[in-house]
């Protein structure tokens, strides 16, 4: 083929110039003041007070904290089953969103509404609800009450709606004819999906699991009545932090908190460098 | 015959898309199925590519029976009208898809992406992603994505549809050329008349379902099976009973003619060029004449004014089928 053709040269689109930060107008420089002050009351500065009252002790209670063998169980405990429960929701979150947009089914309404009961339960109630079908007096014949999958169980009730609320309007959005382009150039329906449609829903999947993840390691609702909270076992970092209160142990307290804090920050940052590394290499 | 399609049906619940059709398109060929929107011509290409099913007849590709196949076996390139270009990949990697899907080596990849880019004028865009380009470049994005997997047939579903009008006359221009180049067998879907009349080799006229007309675009202007094809081709108005074309309708202060119908002119209204006169007949027809402005003026047109009108000597002429 040769290039004797000339197609017409349409202007592709800029970006808006930048450099206009320091130009506020009076209405955004007020929304902007006003967004700092809400979120420095209400964030900022607890956040800063609960790293002052760790560091309180010094570097040595603090490290000595952490590094107390029964703490460390409950903190790995805590995050280990936290990134089992994301796992499993970004694949089974992500399973019900597709049912949910791309199939049809009777009581698929009444399926799309009940898929937000455990998010708003208040979460000991939703210990509760778990207790009477898998608890002491099951009807079923499970009884998870003190173990570990009891623990993996309530997360997993708890933190089911998030990657399912996340990915499902992306998914909604998705155009079709995206998919018919892909078949007919030969992508198989498994290479479409692969190629084609999850790098589009790769973001949506990571900000669900972050909110799942954080939601996951800072549960205390739920677990109270099904951990069982034996040291070593199944006592979680929240309710570690709670005996550490009970025991009148403020920096102790601080210092779980503020690691996980810092676990928090860290998995939420690399998920979403997961996320960008994806989408973009498609 | 590149594709052939034999009695095929179509119906979604009680609505018929399409009934009975038997259409051969020839290889190397441009042609457009032209027709109104809903019409069922893009069900029609929609079948031809696989992407939907008809309930019975056949569809042939070079000679091998394709009615069964997936989309997928069918080898065609499709052009969707909103581009469907894949969004999280850059220019480049949308050309390659299909290339890679197929395991074909790296270099010969990017090789064929790099020819391609260029055909279609997007080389110095290889790395932006489609929402850094204009809906004009997606288009022809879209276009190099299916030509590289070098299909038997290209189908483009409206591809100019959704872009303003100076980018889709300068685009059409661009594909009749791009066509003359590569040469492989072209379908495309359109609701525009002129495009399909620039453009196409051959134009297949649908309507409601069914082939009104099959034809060279000369054949279907000067020859139009009938009064449908006639008013969808161009302008008409009706004279006697007869549709004519405006700028066929003579128009005289004085009956110099015997078939000449008496009428008084309603409106005068001048267009650019030419003028557009709406007279009233003595049998009571609405006629619109379009003649030249100097043509108006030596006339003098005024509303009121009595004139005579006749079918111009070898005037096409098509009887209305609505009734006068």
């Amino acid at each position: 083929m040769s290039t004797t053709v000339a197609p017409p040269v349409g202007p592709a689109r800029t970006r808006r110039p930048s450099g206009g930060l320091f130009r506020l107008s009076t209405a955004s420089g007020i929304g902007l003041g006003l967004s700092l002050v809400w979120f420095s009351i209400l964030v900022l500065l607890p956040l800063s007070a609960v790293v002052g009252a760790a560091a309180a002790g010094g570097w040595t209670a603090f490290a000595g904290t952490l590094t107390d063998p029964q703490t460390f169980a409950a903190l790995r405990l805590t995050v280990v089953e936290a990134l089992l429960v994301t796992v499993v929701n970004a694949v089974i979150g992500t399973i019900v969103a597709w049912v949910l947009v791309r199939d049809d089914f009777v009581g698929k309404r009444l399926l799309d509404v009940v898929i937000d009961i455990p998010f708003a339960l208040p979460t000991i109630v939703a210990g509760l609800v778990l207790l009477s079908l898998y608890g002491p007096e099951s009807p079923v014949g499970f009884n998870i009450v003190n173990t570990r999958e009891g623990i993996f169980l309530a997360l997993l009730f708890v933190t089911l709606p998030f990657v399912v609320r996340t990915v499902q309007p992306v998914l909604m959005e998705i155009e079709v004819e995206a998919e018919e382009a892909a078949a007919s150039l030969g992508a198989s329906r498994f290479t479409t999906f692969r190629r084609v449609i999850l790098p589009s829903l790769v973001p949506a999947i990571t900000a669900g699991s972050s909110l799942g993840f954080a939601r996951a390691i800072s549960e205390f609702g739920s677990l109270v009545l099904i951990s069982g909270n034996t040291p070593y076992q199944t006592e979680v970092a929240s309710l570690k932090i709670l005996k550490f209160l009970e025991g009148d142990n403020q920096a102790g307290a601080a210092a779980v908190a503020v690691l996980l804090l810092l676990v928090a920050v860290v998995v939420i940052v690399a998920l979403d460098i997961i996320s960008r590394r994806v989408a973009r290499r498609g | 015959m590149s594709i052939d399609i034999t009695g095929i049906n179509k119906k979604y619940g009680d609505f018929v898309a399409l009934e009975d059709i038997n259409v051969s398109l020839p290889t190397g060929q441009l042609t457009a199925l032209l027709g109104p929107s809903g019409g069922g011509k893009s069900t029609l290409l929609r079948i031809i590519a696989g992407l939907d099913t008809a309930d019975s007849g056949t569809i042939n590709i070079e000679g091998a029976d394709a009615t069964r196949l997936p989309p997928q076996k069918r080898n065609v390139g499709f052009v969707f009208q909103h581009y469907a270009v894949f969004k999280h990949m850059t220019v480049a990697k949308n050309v390659a898809f299909g290339l890679e899907i197929r395991k074909r080596p790296k270099a010969e990849v990017a090789a064929k992406v790099d020819e391609l880019l260029k055909l279609v004028h997007l080389s110095q865009f290889a790395h932006r992603l489609p929402s850094q380009l204009s809906g004009g470049q997606r288009q022809r994005l879209a276009l190099a994505r299916a030509l590289a997997v070098e299909p038997t047939v290209l189908l483009l579903d409206e591809p100019f549809g959704a872009l303003d009008a100076k980018v889709r006359k300068e685009l059409r221009d661009w594909l009749r050329r791009l066509h003359d180049e590569v040469n492989v067998t072209t379908v495309f879907v359109t609701h525009d008349q002129e495009e399909a009349l620039e453009v196409a080799d051959e134009i297949v006229v649908i309507n409601e379902g069914r082939v009104e007309q099959i034809g060279t675009p000369d054949q279907l202007y000067d020859e139009p099976a009938n009064d449908f094809v006639m008013s969808f081709l161009g302008e008409v108005t009706t004279l006697n009973g007869q549709l004519i074309r405006p700028h066929d309708v003579e128009i005289a202060a004085m009956p110099q003619h015997g078939d000449a119908v008496q009428a008084v002119v309603s409106r005068s209204l001048r267009v650019g060029f030419e003028a557009r006169v709406q007279v009233l007949t003595d049998n009571g027809e609405e006629v619109t004449v379009v003649l030249t402005r100097s043509h108006a003026r030596h006339l003098g047109l005024e509303a009121g004014q009595n004139v005579w009108v006749r079918a111009a000597e070898g005037a096409l002429t098509v009887p209305s089928l609505r009734a006068v």
